[in-house]
């Protein structure tokens, strides 16, 4: 019953998907947590920059993102983000930009809303204590910010996750770009697509799970 | 208990520590502080007691610039109040203050909110911080609690290493906004016995409180505000005996026969 799967690479395809998510996971965690500080921060100019940013990326399909990363960075301006001449390797590296300027702007959200838990006491007393605006906000704010959203970020990971699927529009050798090629090759249409559904979910499931559990385990007690 | 320096025992024992001039401050159309003159000596204790929303806090808060002023002038230890910045943030280090809801850094322990400050302002070396820490944790009885975080602390306890984590920053005058208003009854003492011992040492002290009991002993002098603006001033004494303005006859009438 399986016999067609001979032949396709499919742990390579899916680890490819993983190499995507962790990435641009790594990536969006950094970008999103420095737009939540210039959210929060006193300089009205990045308040400003990082409300935009957040308001304009997250309603702009993913899809356009990841064209425009290929079609207007690469072709246009001739970005290649180091790849040299291999298509494979710029693509998804633009891929994984892409993931990373839209998965951040919710990173931001959520880390913000995370902020937002932390009573102003905190900060207060440590501003008394004589911290300045950057360590007060490393030190003290954003460390319980992050505890408290580890659930929410969990989601932003599974959504992530399978948003990485985008990356085959611009010929990223991911599962969803395996699934559609043996989708056209082989007669197994049903069998194919609860192949890769069973693949994702394997992917989704235990990051939930163990997000969940950590997000318990650091909750900040008070 | 175990011997602390304090940060004043090099210090002279007289001379101006914190100086307000005509202070002024709104929030929108309140008037929350109108012209405020108060000059504290060094290893002074004064007591500011009023009714609520007399500008207590507000007072207590200008002095570390956690509330900016409209007008007037500043200045601790001969220097005016920094702007903003490093400079601002120095000057908090010499500043404690003790928040009436404690404030302790949830996710840290009793020992690292006693370290941070010292090792992340004052550069202090960790192990000498961490001396530092016990010795003070020791000194207001809560030593045994070190490892625990503050919310395994009661209320009394969480306080007591709040006072503790200000004093590890060696500060030249430490600010108290109602640091028991928020204690079980219980709890009370406990409290203000390290504030008393601290007075005793010589630490310059403001200390905003309804405890009649701690101005008595401990004050050097009592301030008293109503509407934005200190009403009367006196030593303890003569103010709860013979308090002069009608504002503060209504106001210790009030708090005395409760
Ligand atoms: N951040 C703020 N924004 C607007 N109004 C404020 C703010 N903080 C305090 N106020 C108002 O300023 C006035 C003085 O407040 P403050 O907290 O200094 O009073 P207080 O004497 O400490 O009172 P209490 O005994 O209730 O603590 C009050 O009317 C209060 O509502
Ligand atoms: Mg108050």
């Amino acid at each position: 019953m399986f016999d067609f799967l001979e032949g396709y690479d499919l742990l390579g395809a899916f680890w490819v998907t993983v190499q995507l998510t962790l990435l641009s996971a790594v990536g969006s965690l950094i970008w999103g947590t420095m737009l939540a500080a210039m959210r929060v921060g006193p300089v009205p100019l990045m308040r400003g920059f990082g409300a935009a940013y957040v308001n304009i990326v997250r309603n702009i399909p993913l899809t356009v993102i990841i064209l425009f990363t290929s079609l207007g960075l690469n072709q246009t301006l001739g970005i290649t983000l180091g790849g040299g001449d291999d298509f494979d390797t710029i693509n998804f590296r633009l891929a994984v930009l892409g993931l990373i300027l839209y998965t951040s702007a919710f990173v931001c959200e959520a880390i913000r809303a995370g902020i937002n838990t932390v009573p102003v006491g905190q900060a207060e007393a440590a501003r008394a204590v004589g911290l300045n605006f950057t360590q007060v906000l490393t030190l003290i704010v954003l460390p319980q910010a992050f505890r408290a959203v580890v659930g929410p970020l969990a989601n932003v990971l599974i959504a992530l996750t399978k948003n990485t699927t985008v990356a085959a529009a611009i010929g990223v050798a991911e599962a969803a770009l395996l699934m559609k090629e043996m989708i056209e090759n082989e007669a197994q249409l049903l069998l194919i697509a609860a192949i890769f559904a069973f693949g994702f979910v394997c992917l989704t499931l235990p990051t939930g799970l163990i997000l969940g559990w950590v997000g318990k385990k650091v909750a900040v007690k008070r | 208990m175990t011997n602390v320096s304090v940060a004043k025992e090099d210090a002279a024992p007289t001379g101006d520590l914190v100086v307000l001039e005509s202070v002024n401050k709104h929030f929108g159309a309140l008037h929350v502080l109108q012209d405020i003159e108060l000059t504290i000596t060094r290893g002074e204790v004064v007591v500011v007691i009023g009714p609520s929303g007399s500008g207590k806090s507000t007072l207590c808060r200008t002095i570390n610039r956690l509330e900016t002023i409209d007008s007037g002038a500043i200045s601790i230890d001969g220097k005016p109040l920094p702007q903003e910045g490093k400079e601002l943030a120095r000057l908090r280090a010499d500043v404690g203050m003790v928040f009436q809801s404690f404030n302790l850094f949830a996710h840290k322990t009793v020992l690292q909110n006693v370290m941070l400050g010292q090792i992340k302002v004052r550069k202090t070396d960790k192990k000498k911080a961490e001396e530092k820490a016990r010795a003070l944790l020791d000194r207001v009885g809560v030593g045994t609690q070190a490892d625990k975080y503050p919310a395994q602390l009661s209320g009394g306890q969480q306080q007591r290493v709040a006072i503790a984590r200000a004093l590890a920053m060696d500060p030249k005058v430490m600010l108290f906004d109602e640091p028991t208003s928020a204690l079980d009854p219980e709890m009370i003492n406990e409290v203000l016995e390290v504030m008393q011992q601290l007075a005793r040492e010589g630490m310059t002290m403001v200390v905003v409180t309804h405890e009649m009991g701690f101005a008595r002993s401990a004050a050097n002098r009592v301030v008293f505000m109503a509407d934005g603006r200190i009403v009367e001033q006196a030593a303890p004494d003569q103010f709860f005996s013979n308090p002069r303005s009608d504002r503060a006859k209504d106001f210790l009438s009030k708090i005395l026969h409760h």
